[in-house]
């Protein structure tokens, strides 16, 4: 639509729109008779990035998954760019990683090219540019040396950076990450989320999930804390405050970096499931 | 008698060139669509559209229509039955196959002795295969079919590939996940039902999994693991005619043993380490 031709990973704008990309209201949802979300308001505005922080079992992938359409809304309704239909190709997702078959007979070149797909659309195949995106994508995530790997020969963080690759290769104005610094070393987190400030200042508006982020929290610019419910939602410094993290996570203990601020909280699922 | 001579003197009977042409089609078909069974874990599915295949033909020989009209019916809504089996998560679908093809299976059989006496000879060539009964009108039908599935796999190919390997992102992106893992059950059912004749409902399996099982063990890319798959599935189509010839032997079971000797070679001297360790360790992933 919007996309300029000539637009590339490294400087293309996402296209304009007037209202917020994310717009969440009242949405109760969950799994058969289960419900895991309950009444959850929230807009995310055009280029923030937002960390959503919660107990394993809390809600954050099922938050995503109704964000992307997979999960319908029980009650209450998704907005993507105003639309509550399915968002195709302009939200990229890049689920927690254990779910594909790592011996899967791809190469990590082929895997980030599989985010051109619903790009192209039925009966076209990659062609050169598609390619070039492709190859763009795995420099931004620093992996372009492995792009003739089998996918299941690299470690879970390099797995990782070859999924947000792909993601980035879809060319998406909103971004969902699921888990993205789990097991990943701090050099790693700190490679990815420079990049995910990057692509905000350019626009792209970028949700990241995570049970444990003791490093990164203060580089959010919004910060949801979801259990379920939203326990709150607003700036960091004003979010990360020990009372809010205790209702969030409730028993367990679980230590919690926020810039020059150490608190100890308590994670009733720190050695739980999913 | 020269080598040339062994290899043209089947080639004068038109019964013979038929059942090669067959069979060399049913490789390479069953080996394209073998790529994503293997991949994703289908053999048991394959196996069970060919058991309910064999009730739709003996429908169709009791009702006096084309027996691949009757199999394609039953095939194909088997496998819309066990797609939408499949989607719904918490039920065993393994065992909900596993009841519904054997008890169509049974029913066949029941149908069979029943319905058709004189007819129970050409319905047992349908269990172990007859390549040589290969009519003008079957082989046609073997390449209409066989065209249809190669040309559907060809337009979605990037699409069938992205949702093999991670169903839930290309769904997020906006792919049709549901309907391209429905279609894919439909071209295996399609593929089974032009298979059947030539290599009987037991070793259709073997024709979907061993090609392209042996070709996984040489390659990581999933575009040449098709390729070489389709090249097994023919070369052993083409070497299994010619012994099964020779050494007046029933032609399915000599083709399926050349298939099995190509995928013991491959293991022997896969340079894929610990390859043949993952086929066999990676449960269905789905």
């Amino acid at each position: 639509m919007g996309q300029p031709v000539q637009s590339t990973i490294a400087d293309g704008v996402a296209e304009p729109a007037t209202s917020a990309p994310i717009v969440v209201r009242n949405l109760t949802t969950g799994y058969r008779e289960n419900p895991v979300l309950q009444d959850v308001t929230l807009t995310v505005e055009r280029g923030s990035l937002v960390g959503v922080i919660g107990p394993n079992g809390g809600g954050k992938s099922t938050l995503f998954k109704a964000i992307l359409g997979l999960l319908r809304p029980w009650s209450g309704t998704v907005l993507i760019e105003g639309s509550p239909r399915r968002p195709g190709p302009r939200i990229a997702y890049v689920p927690q990683a254990e779910t594909v078959d790592w011996s899967f007979p791809v190469t990590v070149h082929d895997v980030v090219l599989m985010g051109r797909t619903p790009r192209l659309g039925f009966l076209r195949r990659p062609g050169p540019r598609d390619h070039e995106i492709a190859t763009e994508a795995l420099e931004a995530v620093g992996m372009q040396e492995y792009r003739d790997r089998q996918i299941g020969e690299l470690s879970g963080g390099q797995r990782q950076r070859v999924f947000l690759a792909r993601a980035l290769a879809q060319e998406p104005s909103i971004l969902l990450l699921d888990e993205p610094v789990s097991g990943v070393d701090a050099v790693t987190q700190h490679q990815i989320f420079e990049l995910l400030e990057r692509l905000c200042q350019r626009g792209i508006t970028a949700m990241v999930a995570s049970h444990d982020l003791s490093c990164v929290a203060q580089r959010f610019d919004q910060v949801l804390l979801l259990n379920r419910r939203v326990v709150a939602y607003g700036p960091p410094e004003e979010v990360l405050t020990q009372e809010l993290l205790n209702e969030t996570f409730r028993s367990h203990l679980l230590l919690l970096r926020v810039g020059e601020r150490t608190f100890v909280v308590e994670d009733p699922d720190h050695h739980g499931t999913a | 008698m020269g080598l040339l001579d062994l290899l043209l003197e089947p080639l004068s009977y038109g019964f013979l060139q038929r059942g090669l042409v067959a069979g060399i089609l049913i490789g390479v078909i069953c080996a394209v669509i073998g790529t994503f069974v293997v991949l994703k874990g289908f053999a048991f599915i394959g196996d069970a559209l060919a058991h309910i295949a064999f009730t739709g033909i003996v429908v169709a020989f009791i009702g006096g229509f084309a027996f691949y009209l009757g199999a394609l019916v039953a095939a194909v809504l088997a496998a819309l039955g066990i797609g939408t089996v499949s989607r719904r998560a918490g039920i065993s679908t393994d065992t909900s196959i596993g009841i519904l093809f054997s008890g169509v299976f049974a029913l066949g059989i029941v149908l069979a002795s029943v319905g058709i006496q004189t007819y129970t000879v050409d319905l047992f060539s349908y269990l172990f295969g007859d390549i040589l009964g290969v009519q003008a009108a079957d082989l046609v039908a073997i390449a209409l079919l066989g065209a249809l599935v190669l040309l559907v796999v060809l337009a979605l190919y990037k699409e069938l590939v992205f949702v093999s390997f991670d169903p839930v992102v290309a769904e997020a992106a906006g792919l049709p996940g549901g309907v391209l893992q429905m279609l894919l059950l439909v071209l295996l059912a399609v593929t089974v039902v032009v298979s059947v004749q030539a290599v009987g409902v037991v070793l259709v399996v073997a024709m979907l999994v061993t090609p392209s099982a042996t070709a996984y063990l040489l390659t990581n890319r999933f575009g040449r693991m098709m390729a070489l798959g389709a090249g097994f599935g023919a070369l052993s189509a083409l070497i299994g005619f010619y012994l099964s010839y020779y050494l007046n032997v029933p032609s399915g079971g000599t083709i399926v043993l050349v298939a099995s000797a190509f995928f013991l070679l491959a293991l022997i001297f896969s340079p894929k380490r610990g390859g043949w360790r993952r086929l066999f360790a990676t449960p269905a992933v789905r």
